[in-house]
């Protein structure tokens, strides 16, 4: 697991989407060749959704050969309010980007059989051929989507009951109104999103500190559902300084340092790994997965000629 | 192969949101990801501009030479080649008004006119605005006193013998205060025309009589009308009266040309009752042509710089300010918002003429009349229909 410390939320959104643009850069995707990005929707990916329109805008990166798939979506909840996370999804990304509706797969919530609904999202995503990165957040009971407290680890995408602190937590989305909450949706399994190449876990603000702990500092269990990913092959838990006020400071201050050194360490790794060329060639790499370098070599030259560093 | 989805993406203020446009209505691009996984077919960049509703005008009695008032052998032809020409001021729809004129002259004029949608040809026609007969001696202003009627029968007789026909009709100004009126107000509302109080020397309660038997507008606030009086207030009274039925609103139309109304009774106006408050120009022939004589009516009229007068007199007869002219003053004269401004051009009179389901909102499924600006609101392009029908 890599842990990744950022000074405030504003730092933590602009490092993921740095992370998923370079990704995404790094997989030179086409027509025969999609990345597969699973996304969440909440408060918590704003900041990061803003950073990917902003870096789409300079033309820095295309979403044209991206399918995307959603974590969960409310049932029964029109498509069209304002609430629902169709409308969250086209408000705060599509509608800013170019990305085709057809690669885009969000979970319907009022499809006639549900059950059915969900087999083929699990269905679409293996058509995809899997999915590259999983982006996620966690609630501050430590649920992932809505796979709250209970939810089997290895669960797949299905329908689930939503329990009595997240209808709380929605009711200030519905007016106050706790009747018109949803109280029930679809939502990607723990075995879900586990099945991912790679997963980033979004986490800001006080409020979830406690559940990052838990997370990662305790053992894997069902009553903390992101703890699951401790067992994943390739998982980096992007987090701003408050997020980490329940961690030990031993943790905190190993992450930190290990940030540091492997900086160095990416770098001089890249530059030594230049060769000989005879023609202009360019070579993407990551330094620290924040900054990307394009390395510009031209012919018969050992060394690098000049290197540009995007942060 | 993509099928077209026929829709046109007009961006506006550095892409802070979108407009888009299909079959001449405002799409909702959600429903176009959503359920056809559409996208735009072509981009329109407005480069910044802000993009409003198109101006519509309920008071307008010609321009660029033409009168509406007068039988001229080509009458659609002076009322298109007036709304051709008002594209440029960003009015996408209007009600060609007549005034005080003998029966023969509405004989003749209105049957030449259906309500049509505007276009590349000009600005659409909601119906006429029927500016007397029926009004007050006193207070006709630049109306020809030998044309004024009363009510005989108090009914639809009355209308059919001076107008002849009331197909096509938007709207009817009349003195509440003349007798039989209050049965003519709500026979004219029940046919879906709008009724307007103006050229009236009616107190407060006759004038909330008429609203309570339909009427819901006044003609150009404060001109030709009995002054505020702190004891009766009179027309100007409705703004602010409690007697006005539940769930209606009454709106007023006012002269923002810095000429009819002092600034001062503008914002009086305008603060005591904003959302009634609706731009017209009452623009006369000569708007848009240069200084000297011309005929309004049954008279003449003379130019004096943006002044109007009844030839020999002092009595204003209609203003040539054109109504982006009027946007821009209003905002500046009462300090609101390029919002309010621009609403009591579009969003109000759409309201008080029954359309705002589809002029005068830039929501889905509205028609789509817009009008481009920039920061200062000059007019940059007017659209009707989604199509680009002028450009500065």
């Amino acid at each position: 697991m890599k842990l990744i410390i950022l000074n405030d939320y504003d730092q933590a959104s602009e490092w993921a989407a740095k992370y998923i643009r370079n990704k995404i850069l790094l997989f030179k995707p086409g027509a025969d060749r999609y990345f597969t990005l699973g996304l969440p929707t909440g408060s918590t990916p704003l900041g990061c959704y803003k950073k990917l329109i902003e870096y789409y805008k300079k033309g820095e990166i295309s979403f044209q050969y991206v399918k995307t798939f959603n974590m969960d979506e409310y049932v029964g909840l029109p498509r069209d309010h304002p609430e629902s996370y169709h409308s969250f999804m086209w408000n705060n990304f599509f509608k800013h980007i170019d990305i085709k509706a057809e690669n885009t797969h969000i979970l319907d919530g009022n499809a006639a059989n549900l059950q059915d609904e969900c087999q083929a999202f699990e269905d679409k995503i293996k058509a995809a051929g899997g999915i590259e990165l999983f982006v996620g957040g966690i609630g501050p009971d430590g649920h992932i989507a809505f796979n709250e407290p209970g939810s089997s680890l290895v669960s797949r995408t299905r329908v689930k009951t939503l329990a009595r602190d997240t209808i709380l937590a929605n009711a200030r989305f519905f007016d106050g109104d706790l009747s018109k909450v949803p109280t029930m949706a679809l939502t990607v399994g723990v075995g879900t999103v586990m099945d991912a190449k790679e997963v980033m876990i979004l986490i800001t603000g006080a409020h979830k500190a406690f559940a990052l702990y838990k997370a990662i500092e305790e053992g894997v269990n069902h009553m903390w559902t992101v703890s699951a990913f401790q067992q994943h092959p390739q998982t980096v838990f992007v987090c701003d300084e408050d997020a980490t006020l329940e961690l030990r400071v031993k943790t905190v201050k190993y992450f930190k340092g290990e940030a540091e050194s492997k900086t160095h360490d990416a770098h001089m790794d890249l530059l030594k790994h230049s060769g000989c060329i005879e023609s202009l060639k360019l070579h993407y790499g990551l330094v620290d997965n924040a900054s990307l370098i394009i390395a510009v070599k031209t012919q018969i030259v050992e060394n690098v000629d000049f290197c540009i560093i995007v942060c | 192969h993509r099928h077209s989805s026929g829709a046109v993406r007009v961006c506006v203020c550095d892409c802070r949101e979108d407009l888009w446009v299909r079959e001449g209505r405002i799409l909702d691009p959600e429903k176009l990801f959503f359920d056809e996984q559409g996208y735009a077919d072509k981009r329109v960049d407005c480069g910044g501009n802000i993009i409003a509703p198109g101006f519509i005008d309920v008071q307008i009695n010609g321009g660029y030479g033409i009168d509406f008032s007068q039988a001229s052998e080509d009458v659609s032809g002076g009322i298109s080649f007036v709304g051709k020409k008002i594209l440029e001021h960003g009015v996408t729809s209007f009600c060609p008004t007549l005034v005080t004129s003998p029966p023969a002259v509405y004989h003749k004029v209105l049957p030449n006119i259906k309500v049509y949608n505007g276009g590349p040809h000009g600005a659409g026609v909601l119906g006429f605005h029927l500016e007397g007969p029926f009004i007050s001696v006193e207070k006709r202003g630049a109306h020809p006193e030998h044309c004024l009627r009363t009510f005989k029968y108090g009914g639809l007789q009355d209308l059919m013998e001076a107008y002849g026909s009331l197909d096509n009709v938007a709207m009817v100004t009349l003195a509440p205060e003349l007798a039989k009126s209050q049965s003519v107000v709500q026979e004219l509302c029940q046919r879906g025309i709008t009724v307007s109080l103006g050229h009236s020397v009616a107190n407060l309660s006759q004038a909330e009589e008429a609203v309570q038997h339909g009427a819901s507008f006044i003609t150009h606030l404060f001109n030709a009308m009995l002054p505020f009086h702190h004891r009766d207030p009179g027309i100007v009274g409705l703004l602010t009266s409690d007697q006005i039925p539940a769930g209606r609103t009454v709106y007023y139309g006012m002269i923002a040309d810095g000429i009819h109304t002092n600034p001062a009774a503008l914002r009086i106006a305008h603060r005591a009752h904003p959302l009634g408050l609706v731009l017209v120009t009452d623009a006369i022939t000569a708007m848009g042509l240069p200084p000297g004589r011309h005929t309004l009516g049954q008279q003449v009229i003379e130019i004096q710089g943006l002044h109007a007068y009844v030839a020999g007199t002092t009595t204003l007869c209609g203003s040539i300010a054109t109504m982006d002219m009027c946007v821009r003053h209003f905002k500046h004269a009462s300090g609101c918002s390029v919002e309010e401004a621009l609403e009591a051009a579009s969003l109000h009179p759409a309201q008080l003429l029954g359309i705002s389901n589809r002029k005068g909102k830039l929501d889905f499924g509205s028609d789509a009349d817009l009008v481009f600006l920039d920061d200062a609101l000059n007019i940059q392009a007017t659209y009707i229909s989604g199509e680009e029908v002028w450009r500065k």
